[in-house]
């Protein structure tokens, strides 16, 4: 029995989709702010491109595939972290090792099980209209353990992120925290691939946070503008998407970038303003 | 602003905060310390010179416990430099790159102070708010707490790291290069913040510096490095031997190049 909602979200499909969706317009924009700061801006597509992998051990297996993309996002999270802490090699570098192997990994393992079917399409391109109630208590699981740590932990995770090696000296746990930190992405990874997809799952970490930097002068006013961003993304998103008959998971990340270039052009006509002013007076 | 009571019982005076005792270091076949030895006290403010490549920033990693000596032994507040209650302990690193990505108050920058202090996984009370504003007041803060530390001017951001060192409440603070390129306002406001740190709190500061003409008048030793120690003692002794800390502030910094 659907809630009482307006259009475009009168159909249980579509409220489905908004719940699964808000929570992932929470978490990936709270987690992206310290994925940001730590400019690894990009290993939520490293850690994509595993989980990708993931989805194809699964569908070989025979078992749910949220399942092996779990397993495999967090190893590869881990071995990425541990990569980068041993300054084996460059943080480039490591993603790219991962990233390479784990979208070649997908397609030969799905090719090994029922090929590159619709299921896989699922999970690289999100399908948020298709989530079931088993996959929504998943997301809404995985995404309150990740906001609860994210909330404990903001402090540290800021001061490691910020200056690792003052954390250091100052006896912050560093490994440990860039370990919660790693799995944590790695979750997060997976929490959303059903809703943007693994190749766009990295886009919801990023650019909400590109705006709510360009918004706010502290970093906990960018967390919060970044969450604001990222959840309006998903609403308007999926409003569109039924309205226009678009792909959901594309839209809601056209949206946040949208939102990026409206605030960058915003933000530059007003110093442009101000220059202007200052020269008259 | 009132200074909050403090949590950590004061040092003794004279206790010893830091020793490092015939320390000796090498990257691979390069020796760079030699049979160092260095002290500093509770209530003492000890500079730590040398010219470039003498071998200061290898001893300040070595004494904070990230590099191990081939030789030698560090006591870092009376234990092993792994062991040590690291709340205990103020440092300022050279050159902070703090990254700008995304912007951040010099409050929450200092509050980072307090996590050592208070443990890091515990939620931080009004107390540690009050610590914080006490240590931005004393570097000449407090008005800009709010503001992100990427719309500063190169001194003020160095107070800033200056002011989280002292949120720890540290028995002993150390700095490396802290005052490099710094303009003169703000290095009279770190000579006033250190002589109160080391006046009301009775800590001990280790300064690596090359310009010590701001806090001549407050050191009571200066070592000087160049592989080995080859002078350990107040200013007055180095200034009878016709190096000048204060007076001319290009002596000192002359006098090193010449060591090289």
């Amino acid at each position: 029995m659907p809630w009482p909602l307006p259009y475009p979200f009168e159909l249980a499909l579509m409220q489905r989709a908004l719940v699964a969706g808000v929570v992932v317009g929470v978490f990936a924009p709270m987690i992206g702010t310290f994925v940001v700061q730590k400019r690894m801006s990009l290993i939520g597509d490293g850690i994509g491109h595993l989980a990708f992998a993931g989805v194809g051990a699964g569908l070989v297996a025979g078992v749910w595939p949220v399942w092996g993309a779990l397993v495999f996002a967090v190893v590869g999270a881990l071995g990425i972290e541990w990569l980068r802490a041993r300054r084996e090699t460059s943080g480039d570098l490591a993603l790219a090792l991962f990233f390479y192997s784990g979208i070649a990994g997908g397609v030969v393992l799905a090719g090994l099980g029922r090929g590159l079917n619709a299921s896989l399409l699922v999970y690289l391109f999100g399908q948020p209209l298709t989530v079931n109630g088993e996959e929504i208590a998943v997301i809404v699981g995985l995404g309150a353990a990740i906001v609860v740590t994210m909330l404990v932990l903001r402090r540290a995770l800021f001061a490691i992120v910020t200056d690792e090696d003052w954390s250091r000296v100052a006896g912050l746990p560093v490994g440990a925290l860039n370990t919660v930190l790693a799995v944590s992405i790695a979750v997060s990874v997976v929490a959303a691939m059903r809703i943007v997809g693994v190749l766009l799952i990295a886009a919801m970490m990023v650019l909400p946070v590109a705006s709510g930097q360009a918004l706010a002068r502290s970093f906990r006013g960018t967390m919060w503008w970044s969450v604001g961003i990222g959840v309006a993304s998903v609403v308007v998103g999926l409003a569109f998407s039924r309205i226009w008959g678009l792909a959901p998971g594309g839209t809601i990340v056209l949206l946040a970038a949208a939102c990026f270039a409206l605030v960058t052009a915003v933000r530059r006509g007003a110093a442009f303003r101000l220059r202007s002013g200052g020269a008259e007076l | 602003m009132a200074a909050p009571e403090r949590i950590a019982p004061r040092r003794t005076p004279g206790e010893i905060l830091l020793e490092a005792e015939g320390v000796t270091f090498g990257y691979g076949r390069t020796p760079v310390l030699d049979d160092v030895s260095l002290r500093v006290r509770a209530g003492e403010f000890v500079a730590l010179v040398g010219p470039n490549g003498s071998g200061k920033s290898t001893l300040l990693k070595v004494m904070l416990g990230s590099l191990s000596p081939r030789s030698g032994s560090v006591r870092l507040l009376g234990e092993a430099p792994e062991r040590v209650d690291r709340a205990r302990l103020g440092y300022v690193p050279q050159r902070p790159t703090l990254d700008s990505e995304v912007p951040a108050t010099i409050e929450e920058i200092v509050l980072a102070g307090r996590l050592s202090r208070r443990g890091w996984w515990r939620p931080l009370r009004r107390a540690d708010r009050e610590f914080v504003h006490h240590a931005l007041e004393s570097v000449g803060l407090g008005e800009l707490r709010r503001t992100p530390l990427n719309e500063l001017s190169g001194g003020q951001q160095q107070r800033a790291f200056i002011a989280r060192a002292f949120a720890t409440e540290p028995d002993l603070l150390v700095l490396d290069e802290p005052i490099a390129g710094v303009d003169a306002e703000s290095q009279r406001r770190f000579r006033d913040s250190l002589a109160h740190l080391i006046a009301q709190h009775g800590a001990g500061v280790l300064l690596v510096s090359h310009e010590l003409s701001a806090v001549a008048q407050d050191l009571d030793r200066v070592v000087i490095l160049k592989r080995r120690v080859l002078f350990d003692g107040p200013p007055a002794e180095l200034a009878a031997s016709g190096v000048s800390l204060g007076m001319h502030p290009e002596d000192l910094p002359l006098w090193l190049e010449g060591l090289r």
